[in-house]
C-alpha cells in the first residue's frame, strides 16, 4: 500500500465526569497493554495527584521529564513538546487535555501541543472530563454553580478517533473522595462542597454517558460516510438544516453561540453567526461594545463558526432579509431584554424578528438559571 | 417516540410488573455492570472489585462464575470464595438456597441474564438474584447490553442472531448502581484487504452495541437523577435529556413541527411530548382544525397531554416546568395591527419561558 510519508496520530480520549473517576488509571492501564505488545510507548504528561494505585502503574514506562517555564518569578512545569518531537514515539501519554499551559509557553491550550504530536504521527492517549467541553459550559454553571474557563472546542473532541468512557458510580467515587484516594484530606471536604455533590455528579455522570454515545454515533456516521459498500442504497436524504445567530456585544451571546453550536452538531445543521452594524464593520462602536462583539465573533470562529458582519441600519430586518436570501431554517436569539407592554411597538430586535419572520423558524435561547439548594 | 418502541407481548409485560413490584419490596442492593460485548472485560471490572471489597474485610462471595474464564479472571477467582453453580439435568444454576443460607453481605453474580434449566422454581436467573435481594443481600452482578429486553429487536438486527434469553428492562432500571464497562478494544492498525471490509462490519456491529450501552446508563442515570432531586425537593431540572414540548392549537403546521422534534430527539436521544390547552369557549371550526391536529400527532406515536389553565401560556409553562422540558415548539402569532398591541399568548412564552428554548414555527 502507498502510504503518505507522515500519517496522521491516532487520537484517544478517557472521558470521565470527575476527578478520581479512574481516567488517568485507565489511560496507563492501555499503555502497559500496549507496552506488553511491543509498542513503543512514552509519558509525555501525567499528573500523579499523589495517588497509589495510579503511580504504581506508570511502572516500567518512559516517561519524558518536563520543561521549566518561569512566569511572574515562579517556575511552573509543562510538558515538553519538543522533547517529545524529538524522540518521536509511536504513542504518547498526555494526562488532562483541557490544561492551559502557563503565559509564556510556545502554546497556549495543552490541546494544540497534542495537535502537533498527533501531525507528527504519534498516537495520542489523553483524559479529560466533560465539564470541560466548550458547549456544555453553561450546563455545567447550572448545574454545579462553577464556570469552568479550562474549556475544549467541541471540534477537537470530535476530531478524536475514539472516546472511551470512564465510568464510576458516583457512590463508589464518593467513597473514594473519603477514604483519601483522590485528594488529601482538606481538599477533599472542600470538593465535596461543590463539584462532589451527589446531584452535582449524577448530572455530570449522566452527560458524560450521553456525550460518550454520541461520539461514538457521530464516528459511526463518517465511517458510514466514508465505506459505503458497493450495492447499497443511500440512507434518504434528511432536511438539511441551517442555523444562524445573531451576536451582539451583549454577554449573553456566548451562551448562545454554545447551545446553537451543540443543537446544529447534534442535529447535523450549519452554523453560522452574524452581527448587524450600519457600517459593515465594528467601527463605529464605541470601544467597550466593539471589544465585546470581536470577543463573542472570535470565539464564535474558535468553534469552528463561520460569521460576519452584516450592513444594516436596521438590525431586525436586516437579519431577516438575510436568512430569507441564505436558505436559514432557524434564526437564534437570545430572550428580549424586558417585557414591554406594547409589544408591537417594540424596539428589541429579538421582538421584532419575531413579529417579522413570521415564514421562518425562530429560536428564543433560555438563559441557565441557578436555584440555590 | 424517540426509541421505535415493539409492543410488548402479555408475558413481557407481567414480566416488567413483577419486576417493578419487586424492586420496591426488596432489601439488598443491586449494582450492575453493563458491558456491550463479551470480551470488554466486565468479569474483570467487578471481581476486582470483589478482591477490593474483600480486601476491606467485607463478607463477599461470588454466586455465579461463566462457563469459561480468561487467565486473569481465574487469577482473581483463586482469591475468592465461590459458592460452586449447582448441576441440574440440562444446565447449571446459582445455588440460591446455599448462597441464602451463608448469607454473605454481598454476592458477586457474573452474567445475570442466564435462563434456568427447566424444573427449578425460578425460570431464570435475575429472579434468583431478586430471591437474593429479597433476603437482603447485596448483589453485584454483570450483564451484556445485549440481553437488555426492550432492545431485543434492535440488537438482533445489529448482531443478526436471535436472541432467547433477556432481562426485563425494568429489573435493570431498578438497579441502585449502575456502571458501563467502555473499553473499545485495541484494534490492530493493518488488516488486508479480504479482512478489511469484515473488520469495518464488526467495528459498526460493536459501535452500535457501545452506544446502546452508553444510552441504556444513562437513561439509567437520568432516571436516578430525578429521583434525587425529588427526595431532596429540588423543583430545577438540569436538561441533561432533552425533552420537548410541542404545542398544539387549531392553525398549528403539526407536520413540520412533529417532524422537526423528531429530528431533534433522534440526534439528542430526547423525547417528544405533545399537549395542547382545552379552550372552554372554540369554535366548532377551530375544534375540528384542532382535533385533525391531534389525530396526526396521534398516528405519528406522540403521548398527547391535555392542559386546563385560564392563562394557556402559563399552563404550557407550569407543565413545561414540571417535566423538564428543554425546548418549547410553538406557532407563530396570527395577530397583526392593532392586535399586536395587547401581549398575545407567544409573547408571554418568549418572556417568562425561562430554562428552556422556545422555537417559533410559521404556521
Amino acid at each position: 500500500m502507498n502510504m503518505p510519508e507522515t500519517q496522521r496520530g491516532k487520537l484517544k480520549i478517557f472521558m470521565g465526569y470527575a476527578a478520581g473517576v479512574g481516567k488517568t488509571y485507565k489511560m496507563l492501564e492501555e499503555a502497559q497493554q500496549l507496552k506488553a505488545a511491543g509498542v513503543d510507548v512514552v509519558v509525555g504528561y501525567f499528573e500523579p495527584h499523589g495517588r497509589r494505585e495510579t503511580i504504581a502503574k506508570t511502572e516500567g514506562l518512559e516517561i519524558i521529564p518536563r520543561q521549566k517555564v518561569e512566569y511572574r518569578g515562579s517556575v511552573f512545569e509543562e510538558m515538553d513538546t519538543s522533547a517529545i518531537l524529538a524522540r518521536h514515539p509511536r504513542t504518547c501519554l498526555v494526562d488532562e487535555f483541557p490544561h492551559t499551559n502557563v503565559p509564556g509557553s510556545e502554546r497556549s491550550k495543552r490541546w494544540e501541543d497534542v495537535e502537533l504530536l498527533l501531525a507528527a504521527g504519534t498516537d495520542v492517549l489523553t483524559t479529560m472530563n466533560i465539564q470541560h467541553l466548550e458547549s456544555l459550559n453553561d450546563q455545567v454553571w447550572q448545574i454545579s454553580g462553577i464556570r469552568v474557563r479550562e474549556t475544549i472546542p467541541d471540534w477537537v473532541v470530535q476530531q478524536a478517533d475514539e472516546v472511551v468512557m470512564v465510568d464510576l458510580t458516583p457512590r463508589a467515587l464518593l467513597h473514594r473522595l473519603q477514604r483519601g484516594v483522590v485528594y488529601e484530606r482538606q481538599k477533599a471536604n472542600s470538593a465535596l462542597k461543590n463539584f462532589f455533590r451527589e446531584s452535582t455528579l449524577v448530572a455530570l455522570r449522566e452527560m458524560a454517558l450521553r456525550q460518550a454515545a454520541h461520539e461514538v454515533e457521530h464516528r459511526m456516521m463518517t465511517d458510514e460516510r466514508q465505506f459505503v459498500p458497493a450495492g447499497t442504497a443511500p440512507a434518504s436524504p434528511r432536511k438539511h438544516h441551517r442555523i444562524l445567530v445573531l451576536v451582539s456585544p451583549n454577554p449573553k451571546s456566548a451562551m448562545l453561540i454554545r447551545r446553537a453550536k451543540r443543537v446544529s452538531d447534534f442535529i447535523g445543521a450549519e452554523c453560522f453567526a452574524v452581527a448587524v452594524e450600519p457600517s459593515g464593520d465594528l467601527s463605529g462602536l464605541p470601544q467597550p461594545e466593539r471589544e465585546s462583539l470581536e470577543q463573542h465573533l472570535n470565539f464564535a470562529r474558535n468553534l469552528h463558526i463561520e460569521t460576519r458582519v452584516l450592513e444594516g441600519d436596521d438590525v431586525a430586518s436586516t437579519v431577516v432579509d438575510f436568512g430569507r436570501r441564505n436558505q436559514v431554517t432557524q434564526i437564534y436569539l437570545t430572550r428580549p431584554a424586558a417585557r414591554t407592554w406594547l409589544p408591537g411597538l417594540s424596539r428589541d430586535p429579538a421582538q421584532r424578528i419575531v413579529g417579522m419572520a413570521k415564514d421562518m423558524q425562530i429560536v428564543i435561547v433560555s438563559d441557565r438559571e441557578r436555584v440555590n439548594e | 417516540m424517540a426509541h421505535e418502541l415493539r409492543r410488548k407481548t402479555p408475558e413481557e409485560c407481567m414480566l416488567e410488573v413483577q419486576a417493578e413490584e419487586a424492586a420496591l419490596a426488596r432489601k439488598g442492593h443491586l449494582k450492575i455492570f453493563l458491558g456491550y460485548a463479551s470480551g470488554v472485560g466486565k468479569s474483570y471490572r467487578m471481581l476486582d472489585e470483589a478482591r477490593r471489597r474483600r480486601e476491606r474485610g467485607q463478607d463477599v462471595v461470588v454466586g455465579a462464575i461463566q462457563p469459561q474464564v480468561p487467565h486473569e479472571v481465574e487469577a482473581l477467582l483463586r482469591k475468592l470464595e465461590v459458592i460452586p453453580l449447582k448441576n441440574v439435568a440440562g444446565g447449571t444454576a446459582i445455588d440460591v438456597d446455599a448462597v441464602i443460607r451463608r448469607h454473605p453481605a454481598v454476592c458477586f453474580v457474573d452474567g445475570l441474564a442466564y435462563n434456568n434449566p427447566p424444573g427449578l422454581r425460578n425460570p431464570t436467573r435475575w429472579q434468583d438474584v431478586q430471591e437474593l435481594l429479597a433476603a437482603g443481600i447485596k448483589v453485584i452482578a454483570s450483564i451484556n447490553v445485549q440481553y437488555v429486553a426492550e432492545l431485543k429487536d434492535r440488537i438482533e438486527a445489529i448482531t443478526g442472531k436471535r436472541i432467547t434469553e433477556t432481562v426485563p428492562t425494568s429489573f435493570i432500571k431498578s438497579a441502585d448502581e449502575i456502571e458501563v464497562v467502555d473499553a473499545p478494544p485495541i484494534e490492530p492498525t493493518e488488516w488486508s484487504l479480504e479482512e478489511e471490509a469484515e473488520t469495518l462490519r464488526r467495528k459498526e456491529r460493536i459501535a452500535k452495541l457501545r452506544e446502546l450501552a452508553l444510552l441504556v446508563a444513562a437513561d439509567v442515570v437520568d432516571h436516578q437523577l430525578n429521583e434525587y432531586l425529588e427526595c431532596h425537593g429540588i423543583r430545577q431540572h438540569f436538561g441533561t435529556y432533552e425533552r420537548i414540548l410541542v404545542c398544539v392549537t387549531p392553525r398549528a403546521n403539526i407536520q413540520e413541527m412533529l417532524e422537526e422534534a423528531q429530528a431533534v430527539a433522534e440526534g439528542f436521544h430526547g423525547e417528544v411530548i405533545v399537549a395542547y390547552v382545552k379552550q372552554p369557549e372554540i369554535s366548532s371550526e377551530n375544534q375540528s382544525a384542532l382535533d385533525a391536529r391531534l389525530a396526526v400527532a396521534s398516528a405519528a406515536g406522540a403521548r398527547i397531554e391535555i392542559l386546563e389553565g385560564e392563562d394557556p401560556a402559563h399552563a404550557l409553562l407550569d407543565f413545561a416546568r414540571s417535566r423538564g422540558i428543554t425546548q418549547l415548539f410553538v406557532g407563530h402569532s396570527q395577530r397583526g395591527g392593532l392586535a399586536r398591541l395587547r401581549a398575545s399568548p407567544l409573547d408571554k412564552l418568549i418572556w417568562e419561558g425561562h430554562g428552556m428554548d422556545v422555537r417559533v414555527f410559521p404556521q
